[in-house]
């Protein structure tokens, strides 16, 4: 796909930055006293500004979900088999909104952001930020651009337990909260894994204690290593065999290697890369420590780490939906080991238990977590089929 | 299916809370949200089903009744309807319990097996019923626990089940005087209203 072909694309767009003044007090008790968003938006705000869908990113995402930002770009937006003319989120009839979360390193305020007060980068002076402070901050941006009520809130992952803290924190203010492929709050295993990013990034002899900007350099190698260990778990055991077991073995023609796909058709007998799986993994992580901030990705673990909502409601995740006033939908999919069905499905429980609307779904699709962001046909369907729903409604509303 | 829907609805109390176990496209969902203004939840397993029931505007969550309904709460609907599923469910007994736990009543309409066709079949040819309206060969077929009118009665006897209303109608959905009189062998279809409620409980 290219911007020469944009019939189903948002095609080139350009971000926004806006700067807000009013002091933001988050979840840690800190101030951010000034800070900026940048966003993009795709489609039309209609006259009664009630169109609009929020949709949140994960881990390592940005405002940028849809489109190109120049002719040329070789890959659109994160999530632009979702967003566009005629896809599931259209813009054709929504309008579309997608920031950079506070503390990222896509043009938002963060880490890598000059520090007003000392004229130098922020580093590991940033504060912490919370999934609560990320939806405040949304919330703040909604009210800068007029908008009374989301149609929908969307996300996944990360991006999806946003989703679950603005119909806590914000009842009334979204009509449909759609959460794909989150979790109520992470696991050991989870905050297992997220220490392990976090380590290899400060124990990098680069990371200089969070303050490696002020020293010209970064922790690549640590960045490096946390991708890896991350991409693993965004990974199923069977999307792994599909990718890298291409080659047909020796030993038989059924072509299942096991993804034992060799790099160079032999093996080495020395420490170098064998196997395609690792010749990908290190790709991955190269590109990935060359676009992304290490403090940043502190960050964005320990925002996942610190997410329950539950903790203000005595551990009732009923309860801290007991005001919620939008409809739920639901999204997993079968083979996802990080966030999987039951995760879900705890949230689906806690809203019936709440007495709300939910509906949910648990799409068979053999790629992992990774599978929210991948235009798998059912899951695609539903989400577009939902979606003209949630339109149908308003149009029905304005009448 | 429509004529089932006529008879269903009337059991519904208006902006009443309802949950149907198979909700199927969700069209007895969608018919009652237009005619009662009911709060509505499907479950249903099909992965085409749930698309056509979220397409239907009701609320649908994927999920196997087989694997019991211990997410829902007791009292958490006012109605909860089980229609032409029971024969399918692998544990009927226990999920007519849960029906009533979670539930103040509940409907169930199932294909009654005690019809005199059922029995001519069985008796002349000697082998399972099959027919336009139970189409399905012995190995193949989902409905696993079929059951007569008796049998569901005495089933709601052993429970200390009040039946609120029975209706027993034939494939057309068309009732009769005699098949009031001989419920068991005239009837088809067979419709019941519960509860484990008492008075206004219900």
């Amino acid at each position: 796909m290219s911007v020469s072909n944009p019939t189903d694309s948002v095609g080139l767009v350009t971000p926004q930055s806006y700067h807000f003044d009013e002091p933001l007090n988050l979840r840690s008790g800190k101030v951010l006293s000034a800070y900026d968003l940048m966003v993009e938006t795709y489609g039309t705000l209609n006259g009664e500004k009630s169109n609009a869908i929020l949709v949140c990113h994960a881990l390592s995402g940005d405002h940028h979900a849809a489109g190109y930002h120049s002719a040329a770009d070789k890959k659109p937006g994160w999530w632009d088999a979702c967003i566009g003319p005629g896809k599931a989120i259209d813009t054709d009839l929504f309008f579309v909104v997608s920031l950079n979360n506070l503390g990222g390193c896509a043009g938002s305020t963060g880490p890598a952001s000059i520090n007003p007060k000392t004229e130098t980068f922020y580093g590991p002076d940033f504060p912490v930020v919370t999934v609560r402070d990320w939806v405040q901050s949304q919330l703040r941006l909604m009210d800068r651009l007029g908008i009374e009520k989301w149609a929908a809130v969307i996300g996944g992952s990360l991006g999806g337990m946003q989703v679950l803290r603005w119909a806590i924190s914000y009842p009334q203010r979204l009509g449909h909260a759609i959460s794909i492929a989150a979790a109520p709050k992470l696991s050991a295993q989870n905050i297992a894994f997220n220490e392990v990013a976090r380590h290899s990034i400060t124990s990098d002899p680069s990371f200089h204690a969070g303050h490696y900007l002020r020293n010209n350099t970064y922790p690549k190698q640590g960045l490096m290593l946390a991708r890896m260990v991350g991409h693993i778990t965004y990974l199923s055991d069977s999307a792994m065999r599909a990718k890298f077991g291409k080659t047909v073995t020796d030993f038989g023609a059924t072509g299942n290697n096991f993804g034992r796909d060799l790099r160079t058709g032999k093996l080495s007998f020395g420490l170098n890369v064998d196997f395609q799986v690792e010749s990908y993994l290190h790709y991955q992580g190269e590109r990935f420590s060359e676009n992304f901030d290490a403090n940043t990705y502190l960050l964005m673990t320990k925002a996942l780490d610190y997410f329950d909502p539950s903790v203000d409601y005595e551990g009732d995740l009923a309860k801290a939906f007991a005001n919620s006033g939008c409809k739920f939908l639901l999204i997993s999919f079968s083979t996802d080991w990080r966030f999987p069905p039951e995760r879900s499905r705890e949230i689906v429980n806690a809203l019936l238990k709440a007495g709300k609307e939910v509906s949910y779904l648990e799409i068979k699709a053999d790629q992992g977590h990774d599978a929210f962001l991948l235009p798998v046909p059912r899951y695609i369907c539903a989400l577009a089929t939902y979606l003209k729903r949630v339109h149908q409604e308003l149009a029905a509303h304005a009448s | 299916m429509r004529p089932e829907f006529e008879i269903i609805q009337k059991c519904i109390r208006p902006g009443s809370r309802v949950l149907d176990l198979g909700c199927g496209d969700g069209s007895l969902l969608h018919y009652l949200k237009n005619t009662k203004q009911i709060h509505e939840i499907g479950l249903e397993i099909d992965a085409d089903n749930i698309e056509k029931s979220i397409f239907n505007g009701i609320n649908v969550i994927q999920q196997d009744l087989d694997r019991g309904l211990d997410n829902f709460q007791s009292d958490s609907f006012d109605t909860v309807l089980l229609a032409q599923t029971l024969q399918a469910l692998s544990n009927p007994a226990e999920l007519v319990d849960d029906m009533l736990r979670i539930g103040r009543n509940g409907i169930i309409t199932f294909p009654n097996f005690g019809n005199w066709k059922s029995r001519l079949y069985l008796f002349t040819r000697g082998r399972m019923p099959v027919s336009k309206f139970m189409p399905h060969q012995w190995y193949d077929t989902p409905n696993i626990h079929f059951c007569t009118v008796k049998d569901f009665d005495a089933l709601c006897r052993e429970k200390n089940i009040t039946v609120l209303t029975r209706t027993v109608v034939d494939s057309q959905h068309q009732g009769s005087w005699a098949m009031k009189a001989w419920p068991n062998f005239l009837g088809e279809i067979a419709i019941y209203h519960l509860t484990k409620r008492s008075g206004d409980q219900v």
